[in-house]
């Protein structure tokens, strides 16, 4: 990999970075463009995960066989992300690096407790997505280093529902707040796994693990879901903007992890 | 740098800046101005091109990028000079447009929505145009226009229909 500075950016699809530099939000000396290594585009089922290669089209996700079948919410959310001709040449890694707050791929991975696996110098490296977000467009990632791949782990257990909501001023623009959840049941229709997040609401998407634990054992009614999601979005900082308040983005928030733990639970109940 | 393109079945070879967009390499290096330059960070879709058959922004891709790819402009939909293709024709007759800086991008997302489904719903259209931003209309010409080529462009398929040859267009 080339070594890079502060003033040299690598470009795969180009449809969060070229944007920037449109609006002169990022000036790049120098750009690597990464969209033709073809051993970067790839879907593949890896362990207990399925790994997707960085400069996978975001377009291929969407009716590509193994996502649909072990990632059914990094499927629900595909629609979500800007329009059709985006996500033609927007690519996953591209989404992941550039860390847009409101990005839909960055929420599922921050919710699955996705792995984002790395190449600096000649080493390779990974890191978990809870710690590569760590800002509006800031990352963990070293200026150095070039994200290779990003593995989402598969859950296999057999009642496994999926809810995704945003809200946004037009179809497909930039969310001002979203949440997703995966639910796993039991026979008996008792939550036993969880896992929910929030994004387009703080600097970087969140994982709730505080909701996710208080679900697990319970059947996931409504109260006891309200309960526990606005006491775990009662000690976050929202953004706020010219579209969206920080009060709305946390009322809005509360309410659109509710029906996203909701949606899940039903779709598991309605397994077999 | 020296770029080879391949715009409506013609090879140019143009030495462009690295920083210039394919849009800008387009209406400015190539004269094809049916390419409009809206927002130009990605947002309005007018600068909307075919890459290999796809809709895509013009403006969030490099022109030194675009090596290699088969790039379809609006000038390059008319089946022959001084004709129109059917998704064309078809927004003349149902005035799917007003001010026209839309349409060409328009026209095109049309073309590749119908080269891959011939009977598209309401809702298909409505999806497919959806990235595109049209300040005039109320789209609801823009979507009549569309179902009105993909019926006539299904019509020149039946075995008693016109001369396909003449009206199919490029896929």
């Amino acid at each position: 990999m080339v070594a890079q500075g502060d003033d040299v950016r690598i470009i795969a699809g180009g449809q969060t970075l070229v944007p920037l530099m449109a609006m002169r939000l990022a000036r790049p000396r120098l750009l690597i463009d990464i969209v033709r290594i073809g051993e970067l585009a790839f879907i593949r089922r890896d362990g207990d995960a399925v790994a997707i290669g960085a400069t996978t089209r975001q377009c291929l996700l969407e009716r590509d066989p193994i996502i649909g079948a072990d990632l059914p919410l990094l499927a629900r959310v595909m629609p979500f992300i800007g329009h059709a001709p985006t996500r033609a040449r927007g690519t996953v890694g591209g989404s992941l690096a550039n860390a847009d707050p409101a990005a839909e791929i960055a929420l599922v991975a921050v919710t699955l407790g996705a792995t984002l696996c790395y190449r600096d110098g000649g080493a390779s490296a990974e890191v978990s997505a809870a710690e590569f977000f760590i800002g509006p467009m800031m990352t963990a990632l070293p200026t150095t280093a070039c994200l290779t791949a990003v593995r989402f782990p598969v859950w296999r257990e057999p009642r496994v529902g999926i809810g995704f909501h945003e809200v946004n001023a037009r179809r497909s623009d930039f969310a001002f707040a979203a949440a997703a959840a995966q639910l796993a049941l039991d026979e008996n229709g008792i939550c036993r796994r969880a896992a929910v997040g929030i994004g387009a609401v703080t600097t970087v998407p969140l994982r709730l693990e505080g909701v996710g634990e208080a679900l697990v054992g319970t059947r996931c009614d409504a109260p006891l879901v309200h309960e526990v999601v606005t006491e775990a979005l009662s000690g976050i900082e929202p953004l706020a903007d010219l579209h969206a308040s920080a009060a709305y983005r946390r009322r809005a928030a509360i309410s659109l992890a509710g029906r996203a733990i909701t949606d899940a639970y039903e779709a598991a109940v309605n397994v077999n | 740098m020296r770029v080879e393109l391949s715009v409506n079945g013609k090879p140019h070879v143009v030495e462009v800046e690295s920083r210039t967009s394919l849009l800008d390499c387009l209406r400015e290096r190539l004269l094809l101005n049916g390419a409009h330059a809206g927002c130009e960070h990605g947002v309005c879709g007018a600068c909307t091109v075919l890459i290999d058959g796809t809709p895509m922004r013009s403006c969030l891709m490099f022109a030194v990028q675009a090596d290699g790819y088969v790039i379809t402009t609006i000038e390059g939909l008319s089946p022959g000079p001084g004709e129109l293709s059917p998704v064309q024709d078809a927004f003349c007759e149902t005035h799917g447009m007003q001010c026209g800086y839309c349409t060409p991008a328009m026209i095109l997302t049309a073309h590749a929505l119908l080269a891959g489904n011939p009977a598209p719903t309401r809702a298909e259209i409505v999806e497919a145009i959806s990235g595109n931003i049209c300040r005039c209309t109320g789209y609801a010409q823009i979507v009549e226009a569309i179902a009105l080529a993909a019926e006539r462009m299904r019509g020149v398929n039946r075995p008693d229909g016109a001369d396909a040859s003449a009206q199919a267009g490029p896929a």
